[in-house]
């Protein structure tokens, strides 16, 4: 093949980036094996993949933020071995990752245009810079002022920060992994807007992302990997929510739920929560019933989280009562909280949940370690024993009790919080975001665990911004708005457009008015 | 880790290696079975240097491996070893207490003072570490719950502590009379200095409390994710005062180990010995980011720093590479801390 033909095929049938053979691993961990893969010019083609399945490596060596230790990597025909992402970014290929990578305090154009600012002799020409970005806005159809600090911006328009700078640099294509993760309601939207709009513009996605339904949405093209291989490559139009599911899985998942049980509302009121309020919570007021799940919808924003933490103790609670299996409940701190059988698995586990450096073993037993000790020593042989046991229970997966919990995946980190509480065998579960970035086999696991947990008298009050997992587990259902209570569903009146309807209701005048 | 301490006897009564467990096979690979295989890089990261440096003086100075001199050595950094061990506790729960030196010549006068004024030995034993604890306490307080930073609480602290030393002193050497007074630090058992003995014990203990006893995962929690630790149930300022103030306390027995060898009291704030301090600890794979370390390396890690100053000595170097040599350890130990690190995440 002589040069010239190669050059007039490269707008026409040279895929932008081809992979063959490509193999990574990290240490032992084959992350990747014999990935062959085309990504065509102009197209939105999605991975998809249970976490661990190696998706997020993938679109990482793509963008040279990772390397493969075999095969290689072609960018419009032609081998490249990128090292850094700058490289990439010398292809046109540039990446968003799940951590967003904005400095706070500089303004939208200057994070936009960050290391390649308009200089004149040296100085960054800020005149320029912002006549630039006015540039790079309209063009791509963004309305974000050029002097807001990056800092006070929500994450949906961070993101946007993210796709203008990748564009500022004249990307041809954007891996964004994960990107709808954080976000909720019309922000979602919007960036599926977004990403349309980038395809339209010949701009080339590859979106990582455990949405399905997303997934279909958007791409022209699916990727189902499983296990570091590529299982299938199909347009979207072919595949379903359930065939990439059993894709992913390898087995089909016969139900997506476990089979809900009738409301116990024979049952004690294992915990009544009486005009609560904290920061975001105005007045709430609900009972729990042992062995009921209680579910607790919203949007982001909504107090759900903060509801949660005042009631868990977390937070100091500026007014109202909480009772525990008919006991007052002092808001004075998690220890008090645990002690007296009230556990919560909190939202963020990186933050607020798990030692990432200590083994799965102490994770577990952190909040119960005085059942394991005597006189202030650790029976290490009983934790051990006791932790493992749990953490069969919770069936962590391809991972050693002894495993340093920063090396799990994110399914099995959920897993180890899991095991903590209910080593703490907890008469009222708080449940923030469960399954927050588990992957699909995990989630099932999951709710089983939650179901269990109720089926045995535990009372669960269920946060998660999945709606269909509320819907799919929750056997009576309250929904917040502005740190109120707006709506109780009970089983036959929930559905999506119910809970929709009460989140984003606008409150009736009198109460705003008051 | 708790992984690679040494057996205890608390360990063995309470967690004989279980036999004939089901355990799986990744499980054995890592398993108490094969002790090599539980060597973690860190322990490896601290120990390659210091046996190749003590193999590298038995070999080119013949008094360097003699019972005398090695003895000497322990013997000298007995209260750098036992300040040091204590101050592990603070670092890993996510702090650092530059305030050491100072308390260390605190005590150093309290015990001076109290033994030249007749009180028996033992009492002013105690009451000097009291006076540390109660220091260290007080740094706690001031940097968990008024939340100031501890570097700077601590550095404050410091200047105080040195200042009412001084004061007490009008900065004189507090001479003790007293030849019992002595004995904490001059008295041999099985020809060893009984401060050496001191240390051994101190040191023992401490090792022990971190990895075996529930405050102990109380601290590596506190150090490792604060916020964690707190949603699971943890005190985590009251760990943090507690660690605190055995700094306070074995930098107050180092003074008074020390003290009692010279007999007499000395309020000098001794910056020197807060940084050898801290150096020691970091050389020896504790995170200046809390949440890993263990006591045996950061004795290693003094240990190391105090081969290369008596390699030099005995070996007649210009004592002025030797600072230079003590920097690049300790800039190759925390630079091997943010790389991995860096890889974990």
């Amino acid at each position: 093949m002589g040069g010239l033909e190669a050059r007039t095929r490269s707008s026409a049938g040279i895929p932008l980036v081809e992979l063959r053979d490509v193999s990574k691993h990290f240490g032992g961990v084959q992350a990747l094996e014999g990935i062959c893969l085309e990504i065509p010019s102009g197209a939105i083609h999605a991975l998809v993949g249970e976490n661990g399945a190696g998706k997020s490596t993938l679109g990482k060596i793509i963008a040279g933020v990772h390397q493969h230790d075999r095969g290689s990597m072609l960018v419009d025909g032609r081998e490249v071995a990128l090292r850094a992402p700058r490289e990439g970014l010398g292809h046109g290929i540039a990446m968003m990752a799940q951590e967003l990578l904005v400095v706070p305090h500089l303004t939208v154009a200057q994070n936009v245009f960050l290391g390649a600012e308009p200089r004149s002799n040296g100085w960054i020409n800020r005149r320029r810079l912002s006549q630039r970005y006015e540039e790079l806005a309209e063009r791509a159809g963004f309305s974000l002022p050029a002097e807001r600090l990056v800092g006070g911006l929500r994450v949906a328009e961070q993101q946007q920060v993210e796709i203008m700078r990748a564009l500022a640099r004249d990307a041809r294509m954007i891996v964004m992994d994960e990107p709808s993760q954080a976000l909720a309601g019309s922000d979602v939207e919007r960036l599926h807007g977004i990403i349309r709009s980038l395809a339209a513009q010949g701009k080339t996605v590859l979106l990582v992302s455990h949405f399905l339904r997303e997934v279909l949405e958007l791409a022209d093209t699916i990727t189902v990997m499983r296990d570091g291989r590529i299982v299938r490559t199909a347009p979207a139009g072919e595949e379903t929510e359930a065939t990439l599911i059993q894709g992913m899985l390898g087995r089909p998942l016969n139900a997506v739920y476990p089979p809900k049980a009738p409301r116990p509302v024979e049952a004690p009121v294992a915990l009544a929560v009486r005009d609560v309020v904290a920061p975001g919570v105005d007045g709430v007021s609900f009972e729990l019933r042992a062995g009921e799940i209680l579910g607790l919808a919203g949007l982001v924003g909504a107090g759900r989280s903060e509801l949660a933490r005042a009631v868990f103790g977390a937070d100091r609670r500026l007014g109202g009562a909480v009772d525990l299996g008919g006991e007052p409940l002092p808001g004075n701190g998690p220890l008090t909280s645990l002690r007296r059988g009230l556990a919560m698995v909190p939202e963020s586990r990186r933050e607020l949940g798990l030692l990432y450096s200590r083994s799965a073993v102490e994770n577990v037993s952190l909040a119960s370690l005085r059942d394991h000790s005597r006189m202030g020593w650790v029976d290490r042989r009983s934790e051990r024993n006791a932790a493992r046991e749990l953490l069969t229970r919770v069936s962590l997966s391809r991972a050693t009790p002894d495993s340093v919990v920063g090396t799990l995946s994110g399914g099995n980190q959920q897993k180890v919080l899991f095991a903590r509480m209910l080593m703490c065998r907890p008469k009222v579960l708080i449940a923030d975001e469960p399954t927050r970035g588990v992957d699909v086999g995990a989630k099932r696991a999951i709710y089983d665990l939650i179901v269990g947990l109720a089926e045995q008298g535990t009372a669960v009050l269920l946060i998660s911004s999945e709606l269909e997992e509320v819907l799919g587990l929750a056997q009576r259902m309250l929904v917040m708005r502005r740190g109120r209570i707006v709506k109780e569903l009970s089983s036959e009146e929930m559905n999506e457009s119910a809970i929709l309807a009460a989140a984003f209701s606008e409150p009736t005048v009198t109460e705003e008015a008051a | 880790m708790s992984a690679d301490r040494e057996t205890s006897p608390t360990a063995a009564a309470s967690a004989p290696a279980p036999p004939d467990e089901p355990l799986t096979p990744p499980d054995r690979a890592a398993g108490l079975s094969s002790p090599l295989a539980r060597i973690h890089w860190r322990s490896a990261g601290i120990l390659t240097p210091f046996l190749i440096l003590f193999i590298a003086l038995s070999i080119g100075s013949a008094p360097f491996l003699t019972k005398t001199n090695l003895l000497n050595i322990l013997d000298q950094q007995s209260a750098t070893l036992v300040i040091a061990a204590a101050g592990t506790f603070v670092l890993i729960s996510g702090g650092i207490d530059l305030s050491v030196g100072a308390v260390y010549g605190l005590a150093s006068v309290v015990y001076g003072e109290l033994a030249a004024h007749g009180w028996p030995p033992a009492l002013a034993v105690i009451a000097a570490v009291l006076s540390g604890l109660l220091v260290g306490a007080t740094n706690g307080v001031v940097s968990t719950y008024f939340r100031i930073n501890s570097l700077i609480a601590t550095l404050a602290m410091s200047f105080v502590v040195a200042g009412v030393a001084s004061l007490v002193t009008a900065g004189n050497l507090v001479l003790i009379p007293d030849q019992n007074a002595g004995q904490i630090a001059r008295a041999e058992f099985l020809t060893v200095n009984m401060s050496t003995w001191v240390m051994v014990i101190v040191v023992i203990v401490l090792g022990l409390v971190l990895a075996r006893s529930t405050f102990g995962r109380y601290v590596y929690a506190a150090g490792g994710n604060a916020e964690a630790a707190r949603f699971a149930g943890v005190r985590v300022n009251l760990v943090r005062v507690i660690a605190f103030a055995l700094s306070g306390g074995a930098a107050a027995l180092g003074g008074v180990l020390d003290s009692a060898r010279v007999l007499e009291g000395n309020s000098t704030n001794n910056t020197t010995l807060t940084f050898t301090v801290v150096a020691g600890i970091v050389v020896g794979g504790t995170s200046i980011l809390g949440g890993e370390g263990v006591v045996w390396r950061t004795v290693i890690g003094v240990l190391l720093i105090a081969l290369i100053g008596n390699g030099y000595g005995l070996l007649s170097l210009n004592p002025l590479y030797e600072q230079i040599t003590l920097g690049v350890i300790m800039l190759l130990a925390v630079g091997l801390d943010a790389w991995s690190r860096q890889v974990r995440a």
